[in-house]
């Protein structure tokens, strides 16, 4: 889309996640096929179905003040920790942008969950007068986008899109509007999960959509295999810093990559389940292609939402065949990472950046024997190990339930 | 006596809200020097309770502008 304010670049980046507690370790991590899953061996989980899950590498309360910690919800507080990274690497304080310039876009999937429960045990064990006054900011939804707009000062607007595990995709499209609008110059994009609890994990369980492949947790996450049989949870945020190029450039900031377009549609199909062959899925990748001005065959690399889950992945395969073609090189990270929900689309677009900037796809672990789908059979998905190449656009999709689909297309800088 | 609420006090202050305990003399004003909360003014009144057996309903909180007030009202009410 072209526009009076030209284009728009990334030129920060923040991770803690299952597999780091900042963007290096992370990245290091996925290059080196590492896993994040592990077994949960806590008395609750023992007659759960499915017991799997990919903790944060770091707890997030260590990295920040004390006092400031236990006012944050754990969400918050990865939220807070992995936007302070991008904020520090971008060097935007030391900008002079106006306060009044800056603006925040960051999505979660369900917000605040573990201080709901929580504090729900201290009202049925204690009473109404023994609940937090904190419950509510640390339950919002709304809570990580505020923490992080508090964390870098942030008065131009501060936005929390909620579209289950598009959020973080979703924030990030939100963000590049702010900016072809001028409604900011600077705008702090990303997602953040932590809801690892037994009321989620029972949930999403009676859906039937987590692996149960609880004695092998590294094998677990296997998007694309005939085997899969469904997501693992994760825990974790991913932050970018969005500007104008041409202010970037002028200030000397590093540029890692474009923001070259982005687009989103709902299936209008299902509260939960995928259109069987991604229609909707397929239409945002269209639409984002379309809106940074390139073609199907300008996508060199694909950053997968594949979660996993034996309906969502091949409905994937059939919207990026059929709207992409078979030429791209396809990875799903979620099979290291597990499935950070709200926070997926930033950290997947974090790894979709990287992958533009160094010229290397990850590999898909896990991946020993495609699916038989034709789609599946059909896409050159990256496995075993990662994989050079050269590109200069790639595109990083995110699904919801609720029939979200967002896809966001970065270009090399 | 005066000694353990002040002592105490400062416990609480700096567990809730980062106060160091050094900082946590009579004269000084929780909004103004200490940088304490409306929020965090409830939840050092529940620590209150559970420390001194002492409850401080809402009306009485919001007169307690110093740390001196709060132990003030701890040493008046303390059974």
């Amino acid at each position: 889309m072209s526009t009076s304010v030209g284009d728009v670049v990334v030129t920060g980046l923040g991770a803690t996640t299952p597999l780091g507690s900042d963007v290096a370790s992370t990245w290091d991590a996925l290059l080196a096929g590492r896993s994040g899953v592990s077994r949960i061996t806590d008395d609750w989980a023992k007659e759960f179905p499915a017991q799997l899950v990919a903790r944060l590498a770091a707890d997030p309360a260590g990295q920040l003040d004390r006092v400031r910690a236990r006012r944050l919800d754990r969400s918050q507080q990865v939220a807070a920790v992995a936007a302070e990274e991008a904020w520090r690497h971008s060097g935007a304080a030391d900008s002079g942008v106006a306060p009044e310039r800056v603006a925040v876009v960051f999505g979660t999937g369900i917000g605040g969950a573990l201080t709901l429960l929580g504090q729900d045990d201290v009202l049925e064990e204690k009473g109404p007068k023994r609940v937090s006054p904190f419950t509510i900011p640390m339950l919002m939804p709304n809570g990580p986008a505020a923490a992080v707009g508090l964390a870098i000062g942030a008065k131009g607007g501060v936005h929390a899109p909620v579209s289950a595990c598009a959020s973080g995709a979703e924030a990030i499209r939100w963000g590049l509007d702010l900016l072809r609008f001028d409604r900011a110059d600077v705008v702090l994009v990303g997602g953040a999960e932590a809801c690892v609890h037994p009321l989620p994990m029972a949930g999403f369980a009676a859906m039937r959509a987590m692996s149960t492949r609880n004695d092998e947790p590294e094998r677990a996450s296997r998007p694309f295999d005939k085997a899969r049989d469904g997501f693992v949870l994760g825990e974790g945020a991913a932050a970018l810093v969005l500007e104008r190029g041409d202010s970037a450039r002028a200030r000397g900031a590093r540029v890692h990559a474009r923001l070259a377009g982005a687009g989103g549609t709902a299936d209008g199909y299902d509260l939960v389940a995928p259109h069987p062959e991604g229609e909707g899925a397929g239409r945002a990748i269209a639409a984002a292609v379309r809106d940074a001005g390139l073609t199907s065959a300008d996508i060199g690399h694909v950053n997968a939402h594949a979660t996993s889950t034996p309906v969502g992945d091949t409905a994937e395969a059939a919207a990026i065949r059929g709207t992409i073609g078979e030429h791209t090189l396809v990875t799903a990270t979620k099979s290291q990472t597990g499935h950070l929900l709200g926070a997926a689309g930033a950290l997947e677009s974090v790894f979709t950046i990287l992958a533009l900037r160094e010229q290397v796809v990850p590999a898909t672990a896990n991946l020993d024997d495609p699916d038989d789908d034709a789609a599946v059979q059909a896409l050159d998905i990256v496995r075993r190990e990662p994989r050079r190449a050269q590109f200069a656009a790639a595109v990083n999709d995110s699904f919801g339930f609720g029939g979200h689909n967002i896809a966001l297309v970065f270009t090399t800088a | 006596m005066s000694e353990d609420i002040q002592t105490g006090l400062a416990e609480i202050l700096e567990e809730v809200a980062g106060v160091a305990p050094a900082d946590a003399t009579p004269e000084k004003s929780f909004t103004e020097d200490l940088d304490v909360d409306s929020l965090s003014m409830v939840e050092i009144a529940t620590a209150v309770e559970d420390k001194f057996g002492v409850a401080i309903p809402d009306d009485e909180l919001a007169n307690i502008k110093t740390v001196g007030d709060a132990m003030s009202y701890i040493q008046k009410n303390k059974a």
